[in-house]
């Protein structure tokens, strides 16, 4: 073992119920060197490095801290070996200043001097050139200074293993260079640093090594300097594995709706979509491939109605033949777009959240859709239950009964009654957001079915997924988001894995901005 | 190789439950109940030296011993009962309603200030319709200030409600020194004692048999209106989750305003149904607290209409046993609350165990 090496992973492997997230993963963490976990969502990077900050515990396989197995089952057990880890949401209270978050949950005897406290963050700051105010109150900071301060935090507790999942996603380039220089600063000074990242020039721009994961397995690992992305996204992407999804050619697809400049800020005023272009058509599945949190959820929240929309965009919708004429979306709620008669079907991420009501049952779901339906002032009960009994046994929900609440299903079953529920209001547009997600390989090939027997009857069909193989077997076309953009849109029957994969980390000989 | 697993593992571990049979939830409800009788038992002997038995044989008489002790026991459940109805679908919704207090007083004010000022001119049958209508109308303006400042500005709705009692408050103090009656005594004294026009008339020979009849019509109202209406609907559904409603193309605004105008409604027509079918008069203490004992009641019935009757009753039976043995016993009035207390909290407590189950070490993985 080298001398260097602070962590060692032999034989990890960790299981969420059926789901594998890591696979027997062995590797090193070393001092004095900045190491980036590359890999695709849901590849078990979080996961792994959770089990270092001692949020999970290992099924099996053994964590050595500088030669020594040790055991981290929470983490003050991190701690206490130096591990520290930055979390992608963080984990601040907003009415305290950075002097107090700091401090908190810090278990020191004597008086709270939070002068002390301040006197040794700025020590801290100057070290490796952070910017930070100790006085300053957490809801007055920029994203970039609260993430300042987790990275202090974690120092100030006397870490020297840093982990940081994701840590620019939320940065502008400018930031993202800021950081990097602390990072400069903190290799310099002979800490050991992984960065949990899937954008691959940062990787090249900060790295001495980089690990590979894929679904949940360890690829393995190579030296900055003797690769580059090309060689990366194939390891990230792996080789295309044929799924044999059934893939009728699309019957004479018309246009269903057209988007043109489509540009959303979040309520931070962050742009997450710009001036997005692109036609869905009816009878065709479209993907939507990109790395999390590249658009997908505002497009298709946009779409749906939910989201404010910038002015000078537009959704316009075109009904099947004869069924009228065009319609425009843009600036429309959702209960104005299904009074238009526009039936848009929309399988959301967040099934609880958004989706579904958790507190009642499978027919209690189905009436989200259709109580108004009817006049008077009670619900129709009946046509809900009936539908609800049909998409328990056409789609094989497990569940007591149907009003046994949502909640206390499984996700692939919550999942089904979701799905089943949009697909029976026979839409026109049917939009899902990460339908197979956590679902087993059997319920993935039932919505597949579902999909495709949709688009077979005209539907204008949008898939966001995660998996390409998925993607590039499902789809008739592919349109890659990179950044709230698009960044290309590609025929799923002639292109590859890789094109994708290079498409969702927007790598270019010119070298691409984040 | 879990050979460590267990190296934290403290001896007893909270679990949420996944889901209990009904029947079990009211069997562990029912244990508590007797479960409180004996600790309060124990703890009477131990302060007094008393007979636990004699004690709670004459908490039942202070609640049922007469005919008029029962009749006012009914009358004070029904009050209790109104506030939770009304209060019911706010909870649900999870807008956090603890404004019933001041609610209450604008219903009653309106009640006292139109059978102070018309009630010799009008008819009663039509004053209770003009004074029920009123005092309808003000609680639900009441009730619709705080939901538009949290619909259009997302203030927090029980500092709001809550302070908004106190300036209920003052306008009741205002209101009681503007109707003195006789002057000087700081009380507004019994409206319309000699003529008794506007008060609830006698039914049956009962004279608070109004009350059930208007109560029990507003339970079963509220039931149907939860569990069946397209509105009951929408309220579920923002209560779960507010971005599911906007998925649905609720406007959660709107049903915020609506549940929160129907919700004030009701507790100001608990203060009409307090001041023209019991007290006759108004005053600071009209509401008496009952806004906020009400909350109990609805959340321990999980807006259930049907069993907030049970709870009103059971917590009127024990205020008014309290009394009695307070009385009856020489009893410092303490004693007998803090009866009233293990009792609640002992039902309180009940609803964790029903929640949650506890895991001792080494009794791991049986049932998952």
């Amino acid at each position: 073992m080298e001398q260097n090496t602070a962590i060692a992973l032999r034989h990890i492997t960790k299981t969420f119920g059926k789901v594998v997230a890591n696979h027997d993963i062995s590797m090193d963490i070393r001092r004095g060197e900045v190491l980036s976990l590359l890999g695709e969502n849901g590849s078990g990077k979080t996961t792994l490095m959770n089990m270092l900050a001692g949020i999970y515990f290992p099924d099996q396989g053994e964590i050595l801290v500088d030669g020594k197995p040790e055991t981290i089952a929470s983490p003050r057990d991190a701690f206490q070996y130096g591990i520290g880890m930055v979390h992608q949401h963080f984990k601040l209270v907003d009415i305290f200043t950075a002097a107090e978050n700091i401090v908190l949950g810090l278990e020191e005897s004597g008086k709270l001097d939070l002068k002390a406290v301040a006197a040794r963050i700025r020590e801290i700051s100057d070290r490796y050139g952070f910017e930070i105010d100790p006085d300053k109150k957490v809801y007055d900071m920029s994203v970039s200074e609260k993430q300042t301060v987790e990275i202090v935090k974690v120092l100030y507790r006397g870490a020297d293993i840093l982990i940081l999942d994701e840590p620019t996603a939320v940065l502008t380039p400018q930031e993202t260079d800021r950081l990097f220089e602390v990072m400069r600063n903190m290799r310099a000074d002979g800490k050991a640093l992984v960065i949990i990242t899937h954008k691959l020039h940062e990787v090249m721009e900060i790295s001495d090594r980089v690990a590979v994961l894929r679904k949940g397995e360890y690829i393995g690992d190579v030296a900055t300097g003797e690769t580059d992305p090309q060689k990366l996204t194939d390891m990230m992407v792996g080789h295309a594995t044929s799924l044999n999804i059934d893939r009728p050619e699309p019957v004479n697809p018309t246009p269903r709706l057209e988007v043109k400049d489509l540009t959303v800020y979040d309520s931070m005023g962050v742009k997450r979509l710009d001036r997005l272009t692109f036609t869905a058509m009816g009878g065709e599945i479209l993907g939507i491939a990109g790395i999390a949190g590249s658009g997908q959820k505002e497009l298709l929240e946009a779409i749906a109605g939910l989201q404010d929309i910038t002015k000078g965009a537009s959704i316009l919708y075109r009904p099947a033949d004869g069924d009228g004429s065009p319609m425009e979306l843009m600036g429309k709620t959702p209960l104005q777009i299904s009074r238009a008669g526009v039936s848009l079907a929309f399988v959301p991420e967040d099934r609880l959240g958004m989706g579904l009501v958790g507190s009642l049952g499978m027919s209690g779901n189905m009436l989200l859709r259709s109580y108004r339906s009817g006049r008077g002032f009670f619900t129709d009960r009946k046509s809900p239950e009936r539908l609800a009994q049909s998409v328990k046994q056409e789609l094989e929900v497990v569940t007591p009964s149907t009003s046994f609440p949502v909640r206390r299903l499984s996700g692939g079953n919550v999942q089904k009654v979701l799905v089943g529920r949009e697909i029976a209001q026979e839409p026109s547009v049917l939009m899902t957001a990460y339908a197979v997600r956590g679902l087993d390989i059997n319920t993935s090939y039932t919505i597949y079915r579902l999909l495709t027997e949709q688009k077979e009857k005209g539907v204008a069909v949008i898939y966001v997924g995660e998996g390409l193989d998925v993607l590039l077997e499902l789809c008739d076309r592919i349109l890659v988001l990179c950044g709230g953009q698009i960044s290309g849109i590609v025929d799923a029957r002639t292109t590859t894995k890789k094109e994708v994969g290079l498409l969702m980390t927007k790598f270019r000989k010119e070298g691409a901005e984040g | 190789m879990s050979r460590e697993t267990h190296a934290h593992e403290p001896w007893v571990r909270i679990v949420k439950r996944d889901g209990i049979a009904r029947p079990k939830a009211y069997g562990i409800r029912i244990l508590a109940v007797l479960l409180s009788l004996v600790v309060s038992g124990v703890f009477i002997y131990a302060i007094t030296g008393l007979n636990p038995i004699d004690i709670y044989e004459a908490m039942w008489e202070g609640a049922f011993g007469t005919s008029r002790r029962s009749w006012v026991t009914i009358r004070d459940a029904m009050m209790l009962l109104c506030i939770g109805i009304g209060l019911a679908p706010a909870f649900k919704m999870k807008f956090w309603n603890v404004g019933a207090e001041g609610q209450i007083l604008i219903g009653g004010i309106m009640t006292a200030g139109i059978m102070r000022a018309v009630g010799d001119s009008i008819p009663t049958p039509a004053l209770l319709v003009i004074m029920a209508v009123v005092s309808l109308a003000a609680g639900a303006a009441w009730g619709v200030v705080p939901a538009v400042f949290k619909a259009y500005w997302n203030t927090n709705e029980t500092l709001f409600t809550l302070m908004m009692n106190y300036v209920a408050i003052q306008l009741t103090s205002y209101c009681v020194s503007l109707w003195e009656n006789p002057i000087g005594s700081n009380t507004v004294g019994i409206i319309n004692q000699t003529t008794q026009a506007g008060w609830f008339p006698a039914i049956f020979g009962q004279s608070y048999s109004l009350n059930v009849i208007l109560v029990l019509i507003l339970t079963v109202g509220m039931y149907l209106y939860l569990k069946y209406s397209k509105q009951g609907y929408e309220i579920t559904v923002v209560g779960d989750s507010e971005n599911t409603a906007r998925y649905a193309g609720i406007s959660v605004k709107k049903v915020t305003i609506r549940t929160m105008a129907i919700s004030g409604a009701i507790c100001a027509f608990a203060g009409f149904i307090a001041v023209a079918g019991s007290s006759h008069t108004i005053s600071t203490t009209t509401a008496g607290g009952r806004g906020f004992t009400a909350i109990i009641v609805a959340w321990l019935a999980q807006f259930n209409s049907f069993v907030m009757v049970l709870i009103s009753f059971l917590l009127v039976i024990l205020e008014k046993g309290a009394t009695q043995i307070a009385s009856q016993f020489n009893l410092n009035d303490y004693a007998s609350e803090v009866i009233t207390g293990i009792i609640l909290f002992f039902i309180l407590g009940s609803e964790f165990f029903i929640n949650y189950r506890l895991v001792f070490r080494g009794k791991e993985r049986e049932g998952k």
